[in-house]
């Protein structure tokens, strides 16, 4: 390790900072004590589905088309999920078949 | 006095259930974590402490790049707040429900990360349940789980050799669910088809590392322009 322990303090308090900025920002430009604007409104309603997309998309960045497994247990997996989610809504029951199903495929199959 | 405390006990019973598939996901990830740390010479308290203070899983791995680099505060603020851009949307998606009383509200803005902005955001939360100690618990019990496992994973390190390979996919099957959910229970899809497709053009184009701030802003774009439309449609009740 080439850095000093202060200089690692250093680092990890700025990096904290950065990422408290980007969780309080909008909570400070927008007090609950004061009316938020019309188009900031309609931001936090149509936001959230877009978001979840957004995420499910991030968690899958690092999935590979063309080399490995193709993303084919990823993708048998997340059919699983929803198929099953459908039929039972049942949200743990859901989660866990999926991930079984995921690492039975990546530990045997792939 | 005692009607508070079982206030209190009622929305913990209520909120710890939804938090289970997060203590698989953060005591695994968090594990991962502390041992990632572990193998370049990091003490526990290092994981710990980081896990205590920024409480953000991808950001932690990126810092432990950053540490072991040359000394570069700026450059360590400006990649963070490029990481963790998407805080901004979550925030803005919660303004009206983070607004309960006091220091509650503090510790839910603090601790908003992914899985805990998906569960408080979906979550059904039954009338006679408290909203804020509901959206309190699952907050600090995922921050529980996270700070746990990345300091078990410190200080147990390299004497743990376990076959869990793929369990991490416990938070992308969290997520898919929560998707959805959210989907069969609201009437218009548009906003969940713009935010998929919007992803995935933006991760082709710009590749894993870079594709969150275009799609941002082209999510906020698109959302912009289709204003009048979605709100004809019916989006906002």
């Amino acid at each position: 390790m080439t850095m000093t322990i202060p200089q690692h303090i250093i680092i990890i308090l700025v990096v904290t900072a950065s990422t408290m900025l980007t969780r309080f920002l909008p909570f400070i430009l927008f007090p609950a004590d004061k009316p938020t604007p019309e188009y900031v409104r309609y931001l936090g309603k149509v936001l959230p589905p877009a978001v979840l997309g957004m995420l499910v998309v991030y968690c899958l960045k690092d999935v590979n088309i063309s080399t490995g497994s193709h993303g084919i247990p990823e993708l048998i997996a997340i059919i699983v999920v929803v198929l099953l989610h459908l039929w039972k809504r049942q949200t743990l029951l859901s989660i866990i078949a999926g991930t079984l199903v995921y690492m039975l495929q990546v530990q045997f199959l792939f | 006095m005692e009607k508070e405390n079982k206030k209190i006990k009622k929305a913990f019973k209520a909120a710890f259930p939804k938090t289970i598939p997060i203590l698989t996901g953060f005591i695994f990830l968090g594990m991962a974590y502390g041992i990632y740390m572990n193998a370049f010479g990091f003490n526990f308290l290092y994981p710990m402490f980081m896990s205590l203070i920024i409480f953000g899983g991808s950001t932690q791995f990126v810092t432990v790049g950053l540490l072991m680099g040359t000394f570069d505060p700026v450059n360590a603020f400006v990649l963070t707040l490029m990481i963790n851009a998407r805080h901004l949307f979550y925030g803005i998606s919660m303004l009206e429900k983070y607004r309960v009383p006091g220091i509650k509200r503090f510790f839910l803005i603090f601790g908003m990360c992914d899985e805990t902005f998906s569960v408080n955001y979906a979550a059904n939360i039954p009338e006679d349940i408290d909203k804020g100690w509901f959206m309190f618990f699952v907050t600090l019990l995922n921050y529980i789980y996270w700070a746990l496992g990345s300091t078990l994973g410190g200080i147990f390190g390299g004497l743990v050799e376990f076959n869990t390979k793929g369990l991490e996919f416990v938070m992308t099957a969290m997520f898919v669910v929560i998707f959805t959910e959210q989907w069969l229970k609201e009437d218009n899809h548009s906003s969940f088809i713009i935010g998929l497709l919007v992803s995935v053009v933006c991760l082709v184009i710009f590749g894993s590392g870079n594709f969150i701030i275009p799609t941002m802003v082209l999510i906020l774009l698109t959302l912009t322009l289709l204003r009048t439309i979605l709100m004809k449609a019916g989006e906002l009740k």
